[in-house]
């Protein structure tokens, strides 16, 4: 029993500014959460989290940021925001999922999770493009994932039905958009 | 009525009935779609996932360009919506912000113009009297789910026009056009559509379980305003379907859709015949359950109007009156009508002569319903013809 018991350690510097920078992304505070549970209650991927919401706060409430940073609850959150619209106490916990998920790319975590694939093919096509070309993510996507074939049998009947353009729609602001992600990349950087 | 408009990725794609079908919306409604010059993809779930920075300055692009018009913004798409309420809720709350999101997009960007969903833009700017007038098919006998989801909704601080837990806004417009809109618990569950392509085992039990709740309440079809619901529910039904072992068979429409086909739009013009389960046949089964009913009404309406008629009191006292008098001058001639023998309706005038009462009593009869007037014609001679005899004896 002793063995499963939580070691805390308290929060040094790093920890607190780690912690007070997802609470200023998110515009919220875990101070404010009594771990009522109202959140994981209403939460309907929690049953596919290793930590439902509630716990997720008290993971930060405990200063154990790590661990939430390496769950996979963030990456299964379908930011729904379920749990903000509830919580009798006004913690904004999807935004929160939110930070932790974007907190978690920038420490290079993409884990095993393909949500992260999925993102950038989809960011990709907007760069290039200024819209989004359905048909070049999912082939992107299942190229990364190494799952050709996946959603296959939906891609035929979406082109079939002249739903999915197989050749991209480009906007003439392309250039404006290179420049919109290349300044959004130097604040990025400069933080 | 003119509105900036932007339709987004899906409305040009996988939601192109959506888009087809707001168009359709627009015209039959009566405003005017001003498309948004050379927009771009609002960065969807994948721009907020990423960068908070990016997921503001993509929409912003846009809503400054529209912001130039001076006109508000039309998203039909509920992602877009979602994401354009975001950034505008941000811009105008964090100064610090909109300053580098000017600075990203290279534009000016003040928030001052506001972005609809197709929802609140019918409710509120068009007025749901204005579809009431325009119906030609109401869809009734329609047993609807109106699917609200979550970007419509939620957060409430930033969409706000609807309730986040009971909405309400579709439900109005889907009773407008005839239909039944259903109670049902799961109006603004996740279907879990972010989750869709990425984590497709997740997101089926997701599918199942609202599409699960819509059945059980007695639901045949499901409404929806957002492209995303859309291709989760319609798209992903059959493996929703084989994921859980249950069937649904549930038919998905977009709200604008089926404003369009109770206005008199064929299913085809607005491309239903395009969705992945197949959603023509309810369609057909529904205009012929609304013709039933319409007979139905028809027939009650013509039933309690028939007897109205007859409770007009004026002309039966004008009728009774007139037959009144004649009873008085020409008894014989009435009583020849009443009654074929010769003799018996010689003793009918008889009676009359000598009894305003039963004067009284035949024009009643007689002004209301010739049938009881014989009857009781034929009584009096008959009770007449007895009291006779027994007086003999
Ligand atoms: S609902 Fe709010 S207060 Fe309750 S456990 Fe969740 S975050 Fe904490
Ligand atoms: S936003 Fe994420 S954590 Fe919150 S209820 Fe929705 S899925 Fe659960």
């Amino acid at each position: 029993m002793i063995n499963d018991a939580v070691k805390l350690k308290p929060a040094d510097k790093a920890d607190k500014d780690l912690l007070a920078k997802l609470e200023q992304e998110a515009g919220t505070q875990v101070s404010l959460c009594y771990q009522c549970g109202k959140c994981s209650a209403g939460c309907p991927v929690a049953f596919a989290m290793d930590y439902p919401p509630r716990e997720i706060i008290r993971l930060l409430q405990l200063n154990m940021t790590e661990t939430a940073l390496n769950s996979n609850s963030i990456w299964v959150c379908a930011t729904c925001e379920t749990c903000s619209e509830r919580c009798p106490r006004g913690v904004e916990i999807a935004t929160l999922m939110d930070s932790l998920r974007r907190e978690a790319l920038r420490r290079g975590k993409k884990g095993d999770n393909k949500v992260a694939a999925f993102n950038d093919a989809f960011l990709r096509t907007v760069k290039m493009f200024g819209r989004t070309y359905e048909a070049g993510i999912l082939l992107q996507h299942n190229a990364v994932t190494m799952q050709p074939f996946k959603d296959a049998g939906l891609g035929l009947p979406m082109v079939q039905r002249g739903k999915i353009n197989i050749l991209p729609v480009r906007i003439k602001g392309r250039d404006q958009m290179k420049k919109i992600f290349a300044r959004v990349q130097e604040q990025r950087e400069e933080k | 009525m003119r509105v900036a408009y932007y339709p987004g990725c899906s409305l040009e794609g996988s939601a192109i009935e959506y888009g087809v079908s707001t168009e359709r919306t627009a015209e039959i409604l009566g405003f005017e779609l001003v498309e948004i010059d050379d927009w771009n993809c609002c960065g969807a779930t994948s721009g907020h996932n990423t960068d908070k920075l990016l997921s503001i300055a993509l929409p912003a692009r846009n809503l400054a360009i529209a912001e130039k018009t001076g006109l508000n913004v039309l998203a039909p798409c509920a992602a877009c919506y979602n994401r354009f309420r975001n950034t505008e809720h941000t811009v105008r709350s964090d100064s610090e912000l909109k300053a580098k999101v000017e600075q990203v997009i290279g534009m000016e960007y003040k928030a001052e113009n506001e972005t609809y969903s197709i929802l609140n833009y019918i409710t509120q700017e068009v007025g749901l009297d204005k579809i009431a007038d325009k119906v030609t098919k109401p869809l009734k006998g329609m047993k609807a789910a109106c699917y609200y989801g979550c970007l419509l909704v939620r957060p409430e601080a930033h969409t706000g026009f609807d309730d986040a837990e009971y909405p309400q806004s579709m439900d109005n417009i889907v009773k407008a056009l005839g239909a039944e809109a259903v109670e049902w618990a799961f109006k603004t569950e996740c279907c879990g559509a972010a989750l869709g392509t990425s984590q497709p085992e997740i997101g089926q039990k997701m599918i199942a379980a609202v599409l699960k709740n819509a059945k059980d309440s007695g639901a045949e079809c499901i409404v929806t305003a957002c492209p995303l619901c859309m291709m989760n529910l319609d798209m992903r039904q059959k493996s929703a379907e084989k994921g859980s072992g249950e069937i649904f068979n549930l038919p998905v429409y977009y709200v604008t859709e089926l404003l369009a086909i109770a206005c008199g739009d064929s299913p085809e013009r607005v491309k239903v015949n395009k969705h992945f389960v197949e959603a023509v046949s309810y369609l057909k089964e529904v205009s012929k359950r609304a013709e039933e009913i319409a007979a139905k009404e028809k027939q009650q309406a013509e039933a309690k109007a028939a007897p109205a008629e007859e409770v007009d009191e004026e002309k039966i006292q004008k009728k009774i009156q007139a037959f009144i008098k004649s009873l008085q001058k020409n008894p014989d001639k009435i009583a020849a009508k009443l009654i074929e023998d010769e003799e018996r309706a010689a003793i009918l005038t008889e009676i009359v002569k000598n009894d305003e009462k039963k004067i009284q009593k035949l024009a009643e009869l007689l002004a209301t319903d010739n049938d009881k007037a014989v009857k009781a014609a034929e009584a009096y001679v008959s009770g007449e013809l007895k009291k006779r005899e027994k007086s003999k004896e």
